[in-house]
């Protein structure tokens, strides 16, 4: 037999064949395939907001002048602070409002505040801030030295204002206006990527052992090659489906840029595809049920977030969790995403992960076609 | 070739601490329907796994087709059909799709798959049903499926497990008329039954109890051997010695 007819006469194509007519007639699991992670998008999205703004804000003016007025309105132009309309009457109740978590920031403006500006004294205002969430403090923080800043140097007369003998101009680049939505919307593709994927492959091998559909195939000459490549291949077009969803609304709603080549994007994101089915086809061969399956593939939902620089930088992590995040194949997918799509990134700056994830995928798939045995031992 | 079909010596198959199988040696020749007989739990589902490489013996040898199938499975299935208590079928698919599958699977392709899939419907009468889902067949027509995708590859030699649990009279008869057609064509047939009236069928049986064979020879010669008036009457006293022992 020439090696085309033999190619032909492969198991491997009626297995695909299959795997496609199950998927187009299992509707709802397509329309969750797709919607899930699309309504997740949705929620992590609106959610996971890094930047604070409006933190609630309660003013005690005591100076009661168009001086301190000019503070407050410098202050709330910084979009960190919403005031609350009806000011407080006491520091007693400054203080209140801040325990009770009415207010995650106070400004307090002293009574001597306008006397010691126009004695030149250097007149002092107080923002309080609930700083047991750092995140959200740190731009309130932020927030207050720059309105601090832009009124003194609104104040001091203009012959004073000279050159500054040492300045550091920081320059963001690629997200300008640092909206973490920029940076959190990638990620969610990999992350949801490689759950659903994970799960779904697993419970696909796993529902035919449960309904003694597997016995059969067993039996049958097919090589476990043909039989996992059959199941594996249909789940890579959905892969592609779900990847282009999110990045769709990402850009519709959530205006991220699109600033690389999306075709090396997708090429780069085949060996992510695939090594997250081969976990999932790894995942079937170490579960009996379907539950099991899903529970196992959950279980690699929070290294996912947590370890991939997904949320957090991994630069901030010690060592030790540095090594497990590599060893996911989602760090080095993040580094592909973000690269791209924020920094216009191309091959020679991704190269290195697109190798660590064939790598990957290639290693899962021997260890799941390896760990798949035709017994039923 | 030799003549049999299967041919086992010592086969013993242990799960954790109970033994299924113990010193079984069959031999089944080429073109006969051969019965394997015994109570739930008795190992005959095992021991038609173990011939299907479905299961590793845990010492034993055993010949299928003339290949050792313990170190050849795959060149053995090829060879073989297989219908499992559970039918095997994919319920989301239809008559028609589950047929192409398995006999895609075998390696048939185009035209002679389309032929093989149209005798087979024929033969078996499915009709307008070639088009339903096979979820929605009743038991008789599952089972009738069933044994057309283990038989889409004409096999030499083929394993049914119970293949008549649960089925009503008329589908039964239909069933035994195929197996007929193929025994005909000089199939080997291994199954596993408890209907006497089926055993009565088969040219030879063997009777397990736990995992061990207690009684070999075709119907008549059983009957005789254990001066019963049926195969039912010998079963059931065959059962209530070893119990007794």
């Amino acid at each position: 037999m020439s090696l085309l007819a033999r190619l032909r006469a492969s198991p491997f194509w009626p297995m695909l064949r299959k795997e496609f007519v199950q998927m187009r007639r299992d509707r709802l699991t397509l329309a969750l395939m797709v919607g899930v992670p699309a309504i997740q998008l949705l929620l992590f999205g609106f959610a996971i907001q890094t930047e604070v703004r409006n933190l609630p804000t309660l003013v005690l003016d005591e100076s009661r002048t168009s001086e301190s007025r000019a503070l407050i309105a410098a202050l709330e132009n910084t979009d960190n602070f919403k005031l609350r309309p009806e000011p407080a009457r006491s520091r007693a109740e400054v203080e209140r409002a801040i325990v009770a978590g009415r207010a995650r920031a106070a400004v307090v403006i002293p009574p001597t505040y306008a006397r010691d500006l126009k004695r030149g004294r250097g007149a002092q205002a107080q923002v309080l801030v609930d700083a047991s969430d750092p995140l959200a403090s740190s731009g309130a923080i932020g927030g207050a030295q720059q309105a601090g800043m832009a009124r003194a140097q609104a104040l001091l007369p203009a012959a004073v204002v000279r050159a500054a003998p040492v300045t550091v101009v920081v320059r963001p680049l690629f997200n300008p206006t640092l909206r973490s939505s920029v940076y959190i919307v990638p990620g969610i593709v990999g992350v949801l990527l490689s759950v659903t994927l994970i799960i779904i492959m697993s419970i696909a091998v796993v529902r035919e052992r449960e309904r003694g559909t597997l016995e059969q195939l067993i039996v049958t000459p097919i090589t476990r090659t043909s039989l996992m490549l059959g199941k594996v291949v249909p789940f890579i077009l959905v892969g592609y489906v779900q990847v282009t969803v999110i990045l769709l609304l990402g850009r519709v709603v959530f205006d991220v840029p699109m600033r690389g080549s999306l075709l090396l994007l997708y090429a780069a994101t085949l060996p992510f595809i695939f090594a997250s089915l081969a976990i999932g086809l790894l995942v079937s061969t170490l579960v009996a049920t379907q539950a099991q399956a899903m529970q196992l593939g959950f279980l690699f939902l929070l290294p996912n977030i947590l370890l991939s620089g997904f949320m957090f930088p991994r630069e901030a992590m010690p060592p030790p969790a540095q090594w497990i995040g590599a060893a996911i194949p989602l760090t080095h997918y993040l580094e592909i995403l973000r690269g791209v799509l924020l920094r216009d990134a191309g091959l020679w700056a991704v190269w290195r992960q697109i190798g660590i994830l064939t790598a990957f995928a290639a290693g899962f798939l021997v260890l799941a076609v390896q760990r798949f045995h035709k017994t039923m031992d | 070739m030799n003549g049999a079909a299967i041919r086992t010596t010592g086969l013993r198959k242990v799960f954790g601490s109970r033994v299924a199988v113990e010193g079984l040696d069959l031999a089944v020749h080429r073109g006969e329907v051969f019965g394997l007989l015994g109570p739930n739990g008795s190992g005959k589902t095992t021991t038609i796994r173990i011939l299907t490489g479905l299961l590793h013996p845990t010492s034993g040898s055993a010949e299928v087709v003339g290949i050792d199938v313990v170190r050849e499975p795959e060149r053995v299935r090829t060879r073989i059909g297989y219908m499992s208590q559970r039918f095997g079928l994919y319920d989301d698919l239809t008559v028609l799709e589950n047929l192409r599958f398995y006999g895609g699977l075998y390696g048939l392709r185009g035209r002679p798959l389309q032929a093989r899939i149209d005798e087979l419907a024929g033969e078996l009468g499915f009709g307008g049903r070639i088009g339903q889902m096979a979820g929605t067949l009743s038991g008789g027509w599952k089972q009738r499926l069933a044994l057309a995708c283990a038989t889409a590859h004409r096999p030499d030699l083929l394993f049914l497990d119970e293949p008549t649990a649960g089925v009503d009279p008329a589908a039964r008869q239909q069933f035994w008329e195929h197996i007929g057609r193929l025994r005909a064509r000089g199939t080997t047939i291994l199954l596993t039954t408890h209907y006497m009236d089926e055993a009565e069928r088969c040219e030879r049986l063997v009777f397990l109890s736990a995992g061990r064979l207690i009684a070999e020879g075709s119907p008549a010669e059983i009957t005789r051997q254990f001066g019963a008036p049926t195969l039912e009457a010998v079963f059931i006293a065959l059962q209530k010695e070893v119990e007794a022992a």
